[in-house]
């Protein structure tokens, strides 16, 4: 009974907290004004968010198109047809793999970064000190950071994709000597744009939201203390890398089922 | 660091970012294919369609000449519909042949044209009129089989 | 007595959670003059300034500055007060990803549409005026615990506020610092024509400087006057505090179980 009634109690918290962040989430959009305005402030978050996180989204991008072309094909030389070599590499890095490992690498590189500032931000009054200033943290400080992630995260998961096909290119064409023009022209006959690419594009721009949001949220929810800091930037990877996963599945069967 | 050096990273990174998509629209997708130039609709009904699917291929002479872009069931007829996308650079007559043929033994099936000799060209909401449906596997089989079966009971 | 009073407190009441914080407290901030409000740790001073500066709302009672009861002011309303208000907070809370200069120059970048140059010029004022026009190039965490407080000072000064607020402006700093940051207190307040409140437990060096003193204990105000009132105190908590005693009407001991009989009770649960 008092398990049950403890289960009861957490699953409450929780709703309570998703309502929170909701709320939390508008605040965001709606005194996005100034972020928008100053563009200065997003360029700057920009930075932080993307550029930053910019060598290990190319390099991990390399290795994963790396391992998708040695591994595709040792799998597509069984059944002799080897040649489908870039349409494996590229399928399953514009549909799925760019978009969600970009994400989880952000979510660890740049969301907890967001995370840990904020929370720091926090514990050291300084949002409570620019509040009595008359600034609002949301507008100067949170709606900035969240913008850059939005706007990075499109950016940083075609850069992944790209990278990973120059990748499984270099293994399949350049080291085993899969034939180049099939790579290529296979690849572009079976790759749509509307289906595949800007669908991954879509994704990426929904996990860029959820990461960023998480992110933020977690910052300025933080226990104002150094522990405190430390469990929201562990609670910011870990959430945000369900939701991303989560989230994949649910626009995967809305976008490529029924063809 | 400075106000300059972080809008130039920034700029770079937007730079690379939005080239990476360029790259993968037109490199890796069909962007560039399927957007260029006008297309017009051509109807045809098969019997069946085997595993003929939207976005397949139609091919003429091993040239892809378009795409199919919707199969629909037609209730009257009791026959497949298939709407093809043809590029509009190409023309082909009015007694056209469509075939539902098979990339290798288990690869995609596409829809090629063989041309007649007609001189009048196919218009846009024409309808094909002589078809081939896909060649079943299971059904050549059976068939095979049923007529080895018969070819030895004659014998004895 | 209401003209000349910048900040007056009736009958405030908060609690947190259901858990009384501050009850019951009148106060009244005059104009130009430098208060003091005192107490123990954790009796609700630094919670009396964050409903003066409308962060925190009244369970009951009410706060006005200048004539305007704070809680009932909308967004606009409280963001136009508090520009007029300044706060020093207990670490200084300076922006750590942004030099001092531009530390100082927030506020005015942010509310005004002054030209760069004329920021500048009031940026080197406002340090001058803490002695670290120096040090406008270095960033928070290059700084001593001193020169962050006084630059967190010059951050409160920037628009020229006519009230101060400190919260323990004195915490953990060394005497020569202590006496830098008091003497500022003073001379800032008398310079701007501003009213200040000072929230302390350091007592020697505030009453130094302050013309009123407080001292709240739970939540409540216990004694009230001047600097010179308050030393010769007979009140018991106020003696106690300001001569330091280390038990008095504040106990040594926090609230426990009389110590024979916890004593008895593990001897008897050991035998």
């Amino acid at each position: 009974m008092r398990a049950l009634r403890g289960l009861g109690q957490r699953a409450n918290a929780r709703i309570w907290r998703l309502g929170f962040a909701s709320r939390f989430l508008l605040a965001v959009v709606l005194h996005s004004g100034t972020s928008l305005r100053r563009l200065d402030l997003t360029i700057r978050e920009i930075y932080f968010a993307g550029v930053l996180s910019l060598i290990i989204i190319l390099v991990s991008g390399l290795f994963v198109g790396m391992v998708l072309g040695l591994q595709g094909y040792d799998t597509l030389a069984r059944y002799g047809s080897t040649e489908a070599l870039g349409v494996l590499v590229s399928l399953s890095l514009v549909r799925e793999l760019g978009p969600v490992v970009a994400a989880l690498l952000f979510a660890s590189r740049a969301g907890s970064a967001i995370t840990a500032e904020i929370g720091m931000m926090k514990a050291t009054e300084q949002l409570s000190a620019m509040e009595m200033m008359a600034v609002d943290p949301i507008a100067r400080v949170v709606a900035p950071r969240f913008w850059g992630g939005v706007i990075s995260m499109p950016l940083l998961a075609a850069l992944f994709s790209a990278m990973g096909i120059f990748g499984g290119y270099l293994v399949g064409v350049q080291l085993i000597g899969v034939d180049e023009g099939s790579f290529w022209s296979q690849m572009q006959a079976s790759v749509d744009f509307r289906q595949d690419i800007l669908n991954g594009v879509i994704k990426s721009f929904v996990f860029g939201i959820i990461v960023s949001w998480v992110a933020v949220f977690e910052g300025y929810d933080a226990e104002p203390t150094a522990e405190g800091v430390s469990g929201a930037t562990t609670r910011t990877v870990v959430t945000s890398s369900l939701a991303i996963l989560a989230a994949d599945f649910v626009l995967t069967a809305f976008m490529f089922t029924g063809t | 660091m400075s106000r300059t050096t972080l809008d130039l990273w920034v700029g770079f990174f937007v730079a690379v970012g939005l080239g990476a998509l360029l790259f993968l629209a037109l490199k890796v997708g069909n962007l560039a294919s399927s957007s260029s130039g006008e297309t017009y609709a051509i109807k045809a009904k098969f019997d069946n369609i085997g595993g003929l699917k939207v976005r397949g291929a139609v091919k003429s002479a091993g040239v892809v000449v378009g795409r199919v872009t919707e199969i629909s069931f037609d209730p009257e007829a009791y026959l497949a519909a298939v709407t093809i996308q043809v590029d509009a650079r190409y023309k082909f007559p009015r007694d056209t042949f469509a075939t539902i043929n098979t990339s290798g033994l288990l690869g995609e099936q596409y829809i090629g044209f063989e041309v007649g000799g007609d001189t009048a060209m196919l218009k846009a909401g024409d309808t094909i009129k002589k078809t081939q449906s896909a060649v079943v596997l299971e059904k050549l089989i059976s068939q095979f089989m049923f007529n080895k079966a018969a070819e030895d009971g004659g014998k004895k | 007595m209401a003209q000349d009073s910048l900040v007056e407190i009736r009958d405030l009441n908060f609690s947190y959670d259901n858990r009384p914080i501050l009850s019951g407290i009148n106060m009244t901030i005059p104009r130009g003059k430098v208060v003091a409000v005192m107490g123990s740790s954790g009796c609700g001073k630094t919670t009396t300034l964050r409903l003066i500066g409308g962060q925190l709302k009244p369970t009951s009672g009410e706060v006005r500055v200048g004539g305007q009861v704070v809680h009932e002011l909308d967004a606009d309303g409280l963001y136009n007060l508090r520009r007029r208000m300044g706060m020093l907070f207990q670490f200084g809370a300076l922006f750590t990803d942004m030099s001092v200069y531009d530390n100082i120059a927030f506020q005015m970048r942010e509310h005004t549409d002054l030209p760069e140059v004329m920021i500048r010029d009031l940026v080197l004022m406002k340090l001058h005026a803490v002695g670290l026009r120096g040090a406008q190039g270095l960033m928070p965490a290059e700084l001593s615990g001193g020169m962050a407080r006084r630059v967190a000072l010059a951050r409160a000064i920037a628009l020229d506020p006519m009230l101060i607020m400190y919260d323990e402006p004195f915490a953990g700093l060394d005497p020569i610092s202590l006496s830098i940051v008091g003497e500022l207190i003073r001379k800032l307040n008398d310079a701007l024509g501003a009213s200040s409140i000072v929230v302390t437990h350091d007592v020697q060096e505030s009453l130094k400087i302050v013309d009123y003193v407080y001292f709240v204990s739970e939540g409540k105000i216990v004694a009230e006057g001047t600097a010179e009132e308050m030393k010769n105190s007979t009140v018991p908590y106020v003696h106690q505090f300001v001569w330091g005693e280390a038990d008095g009407p504040v106990p040594f001991q926090y609230p426990a179980r009389p110590y024979g009989e916890e004593l008895m009770a593990s001897a008897v649960r050991r035998g």
